[in-house]
């Protein structure tokens, strides 16, 4: 394999990397992609907030401010193309105070002037009428109708599938550790031995500055930006409708209500600049915060509703904007400071980078089979009963319902694997098992099971998410097991068999 | 005949553990015709089969058997009750036609998505373990971070283990049987800690699990914080401080792989909720009547899906009883309509059924809020009954003979649990035997 120089090397497998490499799959390229983690996503690209922003609260004057109206308007078409989550509800920006309505009024000349679609104000009535839940006392709001909600970790898996299907190379747990040059090309260096390419694209998210700093290139400084992220109860689904947004601030777009592609209201992000790259726990301080801004906002949530938490890390360069561009190092190219809204941007990133690799020197040639479409994953929950009835009598394995609480059949499962998942985050993340109220407290041993008979490993084997994150361990590992003498009440467990 | 599923019974029963074998059986002796019970686990037991420890059958067989033998001899008496009982089968949904017939919707491979018809329902399908995010303990996302149940179907039906060294948040009752299974398998349980004053399992396996075994339970103290990138690698707890929150000046670091948390479970309502089925914000099973009725005609429920039970035994009684009534409803007996509604007093979480009658005795399971000893049951102006403690943990059980309530003419009646004269002090250190039930 060392002998072989590809076209592309693209270094994470965030949306970022994916969305390029799809992008990359339309040509005759040889294009790999290196991603540390078991499974491409597990970065910032699980725990963000989700949102296909509309794009007029960011200036043109910067490159993200361009990026992102183009980035939306591409969601339709990919959504078609690779069957991900992805709705357009709808965004407000709220107004409290009279003196603030100016500002928002040049938000939607701003936002107008770039092409952000259907803008206007709403004014208190209208407010009022639409969104019933929130405070009383907010005077009005812009309504953004291209403003949507998206799963983005299904977008991830649809994009590298998609560009594994058209010749795309995927190595997982692949973390790089060096980049040099060889021969008149670039080396990355890796624990499966050097991977020799012309070009070298740096999207590791929150990482971009070590890699740059890999490649000889000290130009770019990361922050890590912590933005904790709080999901509430099921009962207050629909409290609102839309996305509600404050007016942004110079750091944030303040804290938001997300009514998520799958009806959960999610509340968040905080933003704190924390230093260490791995930090993602949550806080009782950042739930804190959190509720008491929300609660304000929209008087009927309380702390007590929040049922889970995660927090994600937002890659904030010193330039506060996107660094989109060639470097020092002849072919390495920076896609660093992929902060909000990265996500939106994806496509139109990738776009831009085509191109920026195309003035580099880089040959394209459009793959006349290309194949834009993917498969998006069977969802028995939500068929019709005479479809449910027809799966099954296709695939017996639609009849066993492994996740009761989200109604996931083992075919599903199997389907998840099929598509990618070779961890237990994988599948539920593809498929939902393990989402639902028990939490995976049923399912997670059928899982475990599953994962373990496709993948060819034992159970002990099995990670939630790939490294460390194993789930359980054989009976004699954990030192000095006294089997034989059972419990004192007489009961062993040697006559139960393994399910 | 297992596995054989009809197109028409008279009672079919949803959940196959404990609660729906017993249902099932009740009906048959009550002279119901044909009886279905699915399930949709490989086999019949419900969480019986990976509760290996004895202990069980005490009440019901006066003798201690094992879970799986519980569950089995309830499968034999099925069999002979000519029940079927079908396996590896999910009831999806239940829909009722305009003329009463019930149709469940029962999916599985052999026969897709199948409509049952029947004339009544069971709901017994049991309870789930309240999950990490049930409390929001803040922190990381590692792995090792489970329920006791689940790591108890790992040790006890995979044969593996769910880490090395192990704390325990929560002292319900698997976690304590959890807590020993563990220290018999080689792993070092470093603590269990429990949020209350008291714990929340029973006295006989605090003394039995962990007593026994040295293994420290800390009360008063809980969970503030989860660390570890892949796997946990530690956990902070704090002890409660006197304005109810975790005194984090005295919050301390320990280290292990793996949290079992055993805080509590919650009915699995799914379903009843789907049927509109009225449901009771504390048990978060539905309300039912002296019958073990459901708001919806001819739906009966009992077990775990109705209130959380601590013994087996009592589902056994429930369940049969449920069955009874669900039989007789099936052949068109229908009872008087219950005159009376129950309501949780002083000291009284809530208590089931939450509906009686005149004329007929009735059993009734009761949960205390707060522990006390000595105390009494006070029901109306009708009837006493001494305790010699009461705890949350211990599920209170006693009947109302039907003399009691000759001549009662209001539509309430209420319950209290009261200190016995000059006795009103918190019994957090109860360790007497039997005291209820
Ligand atoms: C709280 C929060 C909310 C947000 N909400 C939104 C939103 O609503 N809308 C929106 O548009 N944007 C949002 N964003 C921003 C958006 O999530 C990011 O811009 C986007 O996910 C960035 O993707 P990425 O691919 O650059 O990064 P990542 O997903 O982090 O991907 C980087 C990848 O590189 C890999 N990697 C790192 N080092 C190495 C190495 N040495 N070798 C190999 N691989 C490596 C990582 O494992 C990772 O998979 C939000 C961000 C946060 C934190
Ligand atoms: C992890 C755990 C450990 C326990 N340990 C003990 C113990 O040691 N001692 C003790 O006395 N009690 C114990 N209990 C309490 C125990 O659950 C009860 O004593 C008893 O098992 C309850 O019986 P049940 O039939 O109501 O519920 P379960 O035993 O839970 O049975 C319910 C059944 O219904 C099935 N079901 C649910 N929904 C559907 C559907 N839609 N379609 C088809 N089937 C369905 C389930 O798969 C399950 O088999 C434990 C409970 C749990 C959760």
């Amino acid at each position: 394999m060392q002998d072989r120089l590809y076209d592309v090397a693209i270094v994470g497998g965030g949306v970022i990397g994916c969305a390029i490499a799809r992008e990359l799959s339309r040509y005759r390229l040889d294009v790999v992609l290196l991603e540390r983690n078991a499974e491409v996503g597990f970065g910032t690209t699980k725990t963000n907030s989700g949102i296909i922003h509309p794009g007029h609260d960011t200036p043109v004057t910067t490159l993200k401010g361009r990026l992102v109206v183009r980035g939306n308007a591409m969601f339709d078409q990919l959504q078609r193309e690779l069957n991900f989550g992805f709705q357009r509800i709808g965004a407000l920006t709220w107004v409290r105070d009279e003196a603030d309505v100016p500002v928002a009024m040049d938000l939607i000349r701003q936002g107008l002037d770039k092409g952000v679609p259907g803008l206007e104000w709403w004014d208190q009535a209208r407010l009022r009428r639409e969104e019933p839940n929130l405070a009383r006392d907010l005077i009005g709001a812009i309504h953004a109708p291209s403003g949507g909600v998206i799963n983005p970790y299904e977008f991830a898996f649809a994009l590298i599938e998609s560009a594994m299907k058209n010749g795309v190379e995927l190595r997982v747990d692949c973390p790089v550790s060096s980049i040099g040059t060889r021969d008149g090309h670039l080396e990355v260096g890796t624990p499966m031995g050097p991977v020799a390419a012309r070009f070298v694209l740096n999207c590791a998210g929150v990482h971009c500055d070590d890699i740059a700093r890999m490649a000889g290139c000290d130009d770019v400084r990361i922050v890590p930006r912590k933005g904790e992220e709080f999901m509430l109860d099921k009962r207050l689904h629909g409290i609102v409708r839309r996305l509600v947004f404050p007016l942004p601030n110079r750091k944030t777009k303040g804290t938001l209500i997300i009514p998520t592609y799958d009806g959960t209201i999610m509340v968040g992000p905080t933003a704190h600049d924390v230093p260490d790259k791995e930090d993602v726990a949550t806080t009782n301080a950042g739930a804190a915060e959190i509720f008491d801004y929300v609660g304000r906002l929209c008087p009927s949530i309380h702390p007590s509703d929040a049922i889970t938490a995660f927090a994600g890390l937002r890659a904030v360069s010193d330039t506060g904007d996107f660094i989109i561009g060639p470097t020092s190092q002849k072919g390495f190219l920076n896609v660093a400071g992929i902060q909000s809204p990265g996500l939106t941007s994806a496509p139109s990133i990738a776009e831009f980078v085509r191109d920026l690799l195309c003035d580099e020197g880089l040959e394209l040639q459009p793959r006349a089979d290309f194949d834009p479409h993917v498969e998006g994953p069977p969802r028995f929950a939500t068929r019709s009963h005479e479809d449910q009835d027809a799966l099954v009598a296709a695939d017996p394995r639609f009849g066993r319902i492994v996740c009761r609480c989200e109604l996931v059949t083992e075919a599903e499962i199997h389907a998840a694997i099929d598509h990618g998942a070779r961890t237990i985050d994988g599948v539920k993340f593809r498929c939902r098992a393990g989402m639902g109220r028990c939490q995976g407290g049923f399912c997670t041993s059928r899982i475990v099971t599953i994962l373990s008979e496709r993948l060819g490993i034992p159970p002990e084997q099995v990670t939630k998410r790939g490294g460390g994150s194993w789930i359980l361990l054989p009976m004699d590992d954990a030192g000095g097991g006294d089997e034989a003498g059972g419990t004192p009440d007489g009961a062993t467990g040697a006559e139960v068999e393994a399910c | 005949m297992l596995g054989r599923l009809q197109n028409r019974y008279d009672v079919v029963v949803v959940g196959g553990g404990p609660a729906g074998l017993a249902a099932a059986i009740g009906a048959r002796d009550a002279g119901a015709g044909r009886c279905l019970v699915v399930d949709r686990e490989p086999e019949a037991g419900g969480i019986l089969l990976q509760c290996i420890h004895s202990g069980f059958g005490l009440h019901h067989f006066k003798e201690e058997l094992t879970g799986p033998e519980y569950a089995q001899r309830f499968f034999e008496q099925a069999l002979e009750h000519d029940i079927d009982v079908v396996p590896e089968s999910y009831v999806s949904g239940i829909g009722i036609d305009s003329d009463g017939t019930r149709r469940v919707r029962v999916l599985n491979e052999t026969r897709g998505l199948h409509t049952v018809d029947c004339r009544s329902v069971v709901l017994a399908m049991g309870c789930r373990e309240r999950t990490r995010g049930a409390i929001r303990i803040p922190g990381t996302r590692p792995a090792g971070v489970l329920t006791a149940g689940l790591a108890q179907k790992f040790v006890n039906l995979m044969g593996y283990l769910p880490g090395r060294r192990v704390a325990i948040l929560g002292s319900g009752d698997i976690g304590l049987i959890m807590a020993r299974r563990l220290v018999l398998e080689g792993c070092e349980v470093v603590g269990v800690f429990e949020l209350m004053p008291y714990s929340n399992g029973l006295t006989r396996n605090v003394v039995q699990c962990l007593d026994d075994f040295g293994i420290p339970l800390h009360l008063s103290t809980t969970v503030t914080a989860i660390e570890g990138r892949d796997r946990v690698s530690a956990i902070h707890v704090a002890p409660m401080g006197p304005d109810g929150r975790p005194d984090l000046q005295r919050q301390r670091r320990v280290e292990c792989d793996t949290l079992l948390l055993s805080i509590g479970l919650i009915p699995e309502n799914e379903l009843s909720a789907s049927l509109g089925i009225d449901l009771d914000l504390v048990t978060r099973g539905p309300r039912v009547s002296s019958t073990l009725e459901t708001s919806l005609p001819g739906v009966f429920a009992c077990g775990n899906v109705l209130h959380v039970h601590d013994l087996v035994d009592f589902v056994t009684g429930e369940a049969l009883r449920a069955g009874r009534h669900a039989g007789e409803h099936a052949q068109g007996i229908r009872m008087a309509r219950d005159n009376i509604t129950l309501v949780a007093g002083d000291n009284v979480r809530y208590c089931v059924p939450h509906t009686l009658s005149t004329g007929r005795e009735h059993t009734i399971f009761m949960r205390c809020k707060e522990p006390m000893k000595p105390c009494e049951i006070v029901v109306g102006d009708r009837m006493r009954k001494r305790l010699s403690f009461v705890v949350p943990a211990e599920m209170i059980m006693f009947t109302i003979k039907p003399d009691a309530l000759e001549g009662y003419h209001e539509d309430t009646l209420r319950i209290d649990i009261r200190p016995l004269e000059g006795a009103g002090r918190r019994a957090t250190d109860a360790a007497g035997q039997g005291g209820a039930a």
